[in-house]
């Protein structure tokens, strides 16, 4: 059997969120900072979501009582020249 | 053994809170949010001994040793990499200036360079050479990851008994005369109770209020939260901006390559006094006038796509040197960074532990320099260098 994957733009594994909760790391914006969850550049679309059940799951709670991490700007990569302006030279 | 109630979870606690237990002292941590939430997991992950007085040069020359074997010491990869910091010259005077500071730094062992724009673009392929003159090469500064170094002493801290407690926050004190002898602390709703020999408040830009729990002024140590941002492009090939590549002179400006994932980090010292100790909201202007100076000094990131932007705060002093020493006879502090605890927390945490412990430490620390009680004395130091 092969990996099952959480996060595709880090490359985590449900056995790599496991191992985590199991070493008393619960709260979800430490989970996401040390597995980089949610930090890639589809910005968690897939992953939070997985993760959250599976945190869910271990620790006895409804995944809805669980807060989301807090998003961060901007909701799609965008790139710079497009803030910054063409390139004047 | 004494008991000793750590308050802020952030890496300057979580680094005493260890020092302190390798030193067979119990101790209890208390952070009210999540571990890292405050400065520490916010900060551009940069370490660098290229400070221009002689207090902060040898503290982090001294931090720097203890980065080098950090790993080993707590048995977790903490992504420590000297890629070095390359400050950069536009004009002459800049240029003497530099000079100035290598000789500083270079008589306490800190072997910083003035290196040409050639040798510069050799260390960082996307630089723009063109604007600048020359620059500040410290091979021995570096970075690393702030997760995983403040969870790397978390974990050791707790193997050693640390009692380390988050969402969990001091709401008083109780104190005879000049001595604090119990913290209460809230969690979940419940209040309690917990008897200490001595308090350490590392709770950075949350200090001030920590104080006045204990009875003193707030603006005794006057430590105001400044806004600061970051933006972080996704990830490019590994090596193009490896160092810290910061021209002060352009609102110290910086672009540093991340060591964990490879995106570029942009940092300006464009700043906003924070309205509140919850105002982490990310501002446009800060964004375009980030990657204006960004492209400026690395043309090609033009091209990159920015992938997020986040705030955190810098706790800063009048003089941006932090406060770290003894309020009370049994109260002590290590706040007001200024945007430097991270790279300062291992040789920080060394010395505040040992003394609180015994009384003295043997880290090159500058007890007089960062003493706390300078501000009410109105003895503010030279400023510390500080960029971003």
């Amino acid at each position: 059997m092969g990996k099952k994957i959480v996060c595709r733009c880090n490359d985590v594994t449900v056995e790599d969120v496991e191992a985590l909760i199991d070493s008393g790391v619960t709260d979800i914006e430490e989970l996401k900072r040390l597995l980089r969850i949610g930090m890639g550049p589809c910005q968690g679309r897939t992953c939070v979501p997985i993760v959250l059940g599976i945190l869910a799951r271990k620790t006895g709670r409804r995944q809805e009582e669980i807060p989301l991490p807090k998003a961060r700007v901007p909701i799609r990569p965008v790139r710079v020249e497009v803030i910054v302006g063409g390139d004047d030279e | 053994m004494s008991k000793i109630a750590v308050i802020g979870g952030g890496i300057t606690g979580v680094a005493t809170a260890y020092e302190l237990a390798k030193l067979g002292e119990e101790v209890i941590l208390f952070e009210k949010n999540y571990f890292g939430s405050g400065s520490t997991f916010r900060c551009a992950t940069g370490i660098r001994a290229q400070f221009t007085d002689e207090a902060n040069i040898r503290l982090m020359k001294y931090s720097v040793e203890r980065w080098e074997k950090l790993e080993e010491e707590l048995g977790f990869d903490v992504n420590f990499k000297q890629t070095g910091y390359l400050f950069l010259a536009t004009s002459e005077e800049e240029v003497e200036a530099f000079k100035n500071n290598i000789k500083l730094q270079n008589h306490f062992g800190v072997p910083t360079r003035l290196i040409d724009m050639d040798e510069a673009r050799e260390i960082v392929p996307i630089l723009n050479t063109e604007p600048f003159l020359a620059g500040a090469w410290n091979p021995k500064d570096g970075k690393a990851n702030p997760f995983k170094t403040l969870f790397a002493y978390l974990f050791k801290a707790k193997e050693l008994g640390v009692d380390a407690r988050e969402h969990t926050e001091v709401i008083g004190f109780e104190r005879e005369g000049d001595e604090i002898t119990a913290v209460k602390f809230r969690s979940n709703g419940k209040v309690e109770s917990v008897k200490v020999d001595a308090v350490l408040n590392a709770a950075n830009s949350w200090a001030p209020f920590v104080n006045e729990m204990a009875g003193l002024k707030r603006d005794l140590v006057p430590i105001t939260a400044y806004k600061h941002q970051l933006v972080k492009t996704e990830p490019l090939e590994p090596g193009q901006a490896e160092p810290l590549v910061c021209p002060p002179a352009w609102d110290d400006a910086y672009i540093i390559q991340d060591g964990e994932d490879g995106g570029i980090i942009c940092g300006a010292g464009i700043e906003y006094k924070a309205r509140s100790l919850n105002d982490y909201e990310p501002t446009y202007d800060f964004l375009r006038g980030v990657l204006e100076y960004a492209v400026r000094i690395a043309p090609p990131l033009r091209y990159a796509h920015i992938v997020r932007q986040w705030a955190g705060f810098y706790a800063k002093t009048p003089d941006k040197n932090p406060a770290i020493g003894k309020l009370l006879d049994n109260f002590y502090i290590a706040a007001g960074f200024s945007g430097h605890g991270f790279m300062m927390a291992p040789a920080v945490g060394e010395a505040m532990a040992e003394f609180i412990a015994r009384g003295r430490s043997k880290v090159p620390l500058d007890w007089e320099w960062y003493d706390p009680y300078r501000f009410e004395r109105g003895e503010l130091r030279a400023s510390a260098f500080q960029i971003g």
